[in-house]
């Protein structure tokens, strides 16, 4: 950790005070994922209740009062009366929580089968690094859409819309495991040679001890730079599962999901239903991506 | 060279039985096909008759060995939702896919190509700066997205192009071609950029960091003090060994265009395999998503294997090695 | 006197860095007569390979001359624009690099190097330049080079690759070649014949050569003056003989007192200079080498030396500068290492 600390008071943090793009990143994605958090404080509706909903305000433009109503909202209305706004804050949050889970499923899976491979070596190592090729050599989001599809076929029907959250987080994390266990066990494999796990082994230090204490510390760096990528890749992943409509119930609406909804409205006029939900997503997509592109670079200062 | 190709072969067999497990596996233990054929209304005993026949008793590896029998001879079984042979839907769409797949893979390549070097070469350039940019924002953006917006832009405002289908098609054989229509041609543009844009950035940027790291290179420098020209240093030497990784994953990025052509087609709503799969996914039709599998990763083995070959032709270090004309 | 070849003139150069301008080479003079061949030496980072770089105008962004001029036989090159540098380079003066490994692109024949080279700064004939090509193979002595010609980089040897790179830098017959550590990477066993190959088609052809090395053997054997860097500033340059035998400059005494000797006594000790080489941005005011010499006085810790006659050489030290208060110690102890100092104080006198 020690190394870490030094990393991070040197070079990081110089190289994100002197990058106005990762500040202005940073400032984005904290500014939609706060938001997200808190909204049910700061939605002005609770867009999923059926009690405040009214028909009668649908198809509100942006800033307009309504027709009927004279009810004004922000970024207008869905077609069934829903605050485009609220339904946003409330979209970002199942995006971001099925992102965020599904990297963290993700990685620490993978830093455990790296670990597992590098450490182990033998047919263990083969075996993963075998399954890992075959799986890196098709587009996650088929992976994932494949491990939704038999989820689904495994799961009774009547307790699909229930758990649909949790499968779209498993499937869009085991379509994502392989980027850490190769970094994971490359690193391990560095390391397990050096003299001071040699040492350790012949003072008999346990395995896990010895993973842990000295050899995980020294690949959070890289691994936090896939991390943080995986996370703008695994938010636009569950984006499109839902937008293609094989993702969130359509009780739980994502960014995807309304996106799918306003793409319904596109030729009609009512542009507010898509674009709002777009922007939004396409700002965290981006502004989590470029957090991810500078920390690359701030840990690998060879690469400029 | 002919151990080596046996070699690639041996393991793309390998691969394929792999994924013809996966396959089989789910036609076989998720959902239950003798279910999904009769209804509920059978009998106990019409259902015995009918595993029976279909082999459901038979030992794992007996089922196995028919079920890549069958899926060698181009039998997946009946559609659950569609009702008709799987083959056929697939082949029925088939010829859309590819089409698609066919130009926006070519428009990724060279247009991912030519930036990719342009940026190498002229690296604090404004243009440069502006197609990074650019690429980093394509990275970032969602495919269905960017179909959204061209077809808001081409489609609705300013009303060039079709936004939905493949226009009018003409039958040659089995093949059913957009390529021959002056509609079917102008249906085609919008998915196919939005389809090759993700691939041409990557590309763009694979071929702009190999370049760079190629520039750095020892014999680029030596290149340089026997006073070559730039352009001889950069499109001889330099673009040439760029080209020896580049073509080995652009190959390899070119083929997932198959399968990142699920979100196109729902898109543009283009009558292809991708949209197929997408509804069978929705409907857990498994006899259509086992036959879809199959079918990515064969197209991705020969896609690997055709580009081991080349990197083979290209790269003089692999070509002579057992030749063994070492001094 | 003749005019010499290559000309540098208090050369500087510079890297720009995030924690301020780094100066790599820092006012540093030497000239290189026709035929003559002057070998470079220092510690790695004492800014060899950068002289070199320097001169054929392949410095590495940021890098970058920020003073001084460099003179090929007389016409100024180090502010040509890079089109008429590149003319110059591999026509006028040719390059070596270390690593023969990778020095050649692995993509393409040998005999296309050569021919792309020679047509390049020769208006003849693709034929003309095959036949030349063949001839320079044969000249470095690769065997069966007829048939080497179309054969690839990775199918020759180390030292037989470096033969066919001395063939590319020699191909159109540069007045200059630049040949920066070229036997580092090789075998020892082959390392002397490619510098006699070196040596010799230089001498043929009446080529200068600037030889950089941190091998001292080779410069003894093969250079006829020497030049030594340290700190990215000349400390001697003089008649190989006697910078190699009554080294001037206590760096250069301190340099070769550390070369073994096969005549030697096996078990006396090396001697070594204490500490090491400053980095570039922590250069000490006054002589570079101050912290570490044996000699140093209050003038060496505030002045910067130029450059003094010192016996046949020239020396960057204060010992020779007749100017100097040099305290009485220091002189006899310099005097009795064998440093010919400027003016012996009268109380150290016997």
């Amino acid at each position: 950790m020690n190394r870490f600390a030094r990393i991070w008071d040197s070079d990081v943090a110089w190289s994100f005070r002197h990058s106005p793009v990762a500040m202005a990143a940073a400032f984005m994605a904290l500014l939609i994922v706060l938001a997200a958090a808190l909204a049910p404080l700061i939605a002005p509706y609770d867009p999923f209740n059926p009690a405040t909903l009214n028909l009668m305000d649908g198809f509100t433009p942006p800033m307009e009062p309504n027709m009927i109503s004279g009810n004004v909202y922000w970024l207008g209305t869905d077609n069934q009366g829903r605050d485009i706004f609220s339904t946003i804050l409330y979209g970002a949050r199942i995006s971001i929580f099925v992102g965020f889970s599904a990297v963290v499923f993700a990685m620490v899976l993978g830093i455990g089968l790296g670990l597992t491979a590098g450490w182990r070596g033998g047919w263990v190592d083969s075996a993963l690094m075998r399954i890992a090729d075959i799986q890196l050599s098709f587009p996650s989001i088929l992976i994932a859409l494949l491990i939704f599809g038999i989820a689904r076929g495994l799961i009774p029907p009547s307790m699909r819309e229930d758990l649909a959250i949790w499968v779209l987080i498993v499937s869009i994390g085991l379509a994502d495991w392989v980027q850490f266990a190769r970094v994971v066990r490359g690193a391990t494999l560095v390391e397990k040679n050096k003299e001071y796990i040699q040492a350790a082994r012949v003072i008999g230090v346990r395995p896990v001890r010895m993973v842990l204490g000295h050899i995980l510390p020294n690949v959070m760096g890289p691994v936090l730079v896939i991390a943080t990528i995986s996370l703008a890749l695994a938010i636009i992943a569950e984006a499109t599962l839902s937008f293609l409509g094989v993702g969130v119930p359509p009780t739980q609406p994502s960014l995807g999901t309304l996106i799918r909804i306003g793409q319904g409205f596109l030729f009609s006029g009512e542009w507010w239903i898509l674009l709002f939900p777009s922007i939004t997503l396409l700002a965290l997509a981006l502004s989590v991506n470029l957090l991810g592109d500078w920390l690359r670079d701030a840990l690998n200062p060879k690469l400029r | 060279m002919i151990a080596y190709i046996l070699r690639r072969l041996f393991q793309s067999i390998v691969v394929m039985l792999v994924v013809g497990l996966v396959s089989f596996s789910l036609f076989r233990y998720v959902g239950d096909p003798v279910a999904t054929m009769m209804g509920q209304e059978a009998s106990v005993a019409d259902r015995a008759e009918l595993r029976e026949r279909l082999g459901l008793d038979d030992p794992f590896f007996v089922q196995f060995a028919n079920y890549l029998g069958r899926a060698a001879s181009g039998n997946f079984g009946i559609s659950y939702r569609l009702q008709q042979p799987v083959m056929e839907l697939i082949l029925s769409r088939l010829p859309a896919t590819l089409e698609l797949a066919f130009v926006s893979g070519i428009l990724a390549f060279v247009v991912g190509v030519s930036f990719g070097v342009y940026t190498a070469l002229n690296r604090s350039g404004m243009l440069s700066s502006s197609i990074m940019t650019l690429s980093l924002i394509g990275v970032s953006l969602p495919t269905f997205l960017i179909g959204i917006l061209l077809i808001w832009l081409f489609a609705v405002e300013l009303r060039w192009l079709p936004s939905f289908g493949r226009g009018e098609t003409v039958r040659l054989g089995y093949w059913t071609t957009g390529f021959l229509t002056p509609s079917g041609r102008a249906s085609l543009i919008l998915p196919a950029i939005t389809l090759g844009l993700y691939q041409m950035t990557l590309i763009m940027r694979l071929v702009r960091a190999e370049m760079l790291e190629v520039l750095r290179s020892d014999y680029i420098k030596f290149a340089r003090a026997r006073g070559l020209s730039n352009r001889a240093i950069h499109f001889g030497h330099a673009l040439k060994n760029t080209m020896v990784p580049v073509v080995t994953i652009a190959g390899l990025q070119l083929g997932s265009i198959i399968a990142f052509a699920i979100i196109t087609e729902t898109v543009f709503q283009w009558p292809g395999v991708g949209a197929l799969f997408i509804n069978s996914v929705q409907f857990v039709d498994i006899p259509v998503m086992a036959a879809y599998l199959m079918l990515i990763a064969l197209i991705f083995v020969v896609i690997n294997l055709v580009v081991d070959l080349l990197y083979y032709a290209i790269d003089p270090r692999l070509r002579i090695e057992q030749s063994g004309a070492r001094h | 006197m003749t005019e010499p070849v290559l000309s540098v003139r208090n050369l500087i150069v510079e890297f720009p860095t995030r924690r301020g301008v780094l100066r790599a080479i820092d006012d540093l003079s030497f000239d290189i007569a026709p035929g003559e061949v002057l070998g470079v030496v220092g510690e790695s980072g004492a800014g060899k390979s950068l002289t070199g770089a320097a001169i054929i105008g392949l410095l590495e962004p940021p890098g970058r001359v920020a003073g001084g001029e460099i003179r090929l036989a007389g016409e100024r090159i180090d502010n040509l624009s890079p089109e008429r540098m590149r003319t110059i380079r591999g026509k006028r003066i040719g390059m070596i690099f270390q690593d023969p490994l990778t020095s050649l692109n692995p993509l393409y024949r040998i005999g296309d190097q050569l021919t792309e080279t020679i047509l390049t700064h020769e208006p003849i004939s693709a034929r003309a330049a095959r036949d030349k090509a063949l001839r320079l193979l044969e000249e470095v002595g690769i065997p069966a080079a007829e048939t080497r010609l179309s054969a690839y980089p990775h199918q020759f040897s180390g030292g037989m690759r470096q033969r066919v790179v001395i063939a590319l830098a020699l191909a159109v017959d540069p007045q200059l070649v630049i040949a920066d550590e070229p036997t580092t990477a090789l075998d020892v066993s082959v390392q002397a014949q490619i510098i006699a190959l070196l040596k010799r088609i230089c001498a043929d052809r009446g080529a200068s050569v600037m030889l950089i090395t941190h091998d001292m053997g080779v410069i003894a054997e093969t250079a006829d003056r020497v030049c030594v860097l340290y700190a990215g500033r000349l400390a001697e340059i003089g008649p190989v003989r006697d910078v190699v035998k009554r080294p001037q400059h206590p760096y250069a005494s301190g340099l070769m007192a550390a070369i073994p000797s096969l005549a030697g006594d096996p078990d006396e000790k090396l001697a070594q200079i204490p500490g090491s080489m400053p980095r570039l941005g922590a250069i000490p005011r006054g002589c570079a080498f101050n912290p570490r010499c044996g000699y140093a006085f209050d003038r060496c810790r505030t002045e910067r030396p130029d450059a003094y006659p010192a016996g046949a050489s020239q020396a960057a030290c204060f010992l020779h500068d007749a100017a100097s208060a040099l305290p009485p110690e220091v002189a006899g102890r310099a005097a009795e290492a064998g440093i010919q100092v400027a003016r012996v104080p009268a109380e150290a006198r016997p």
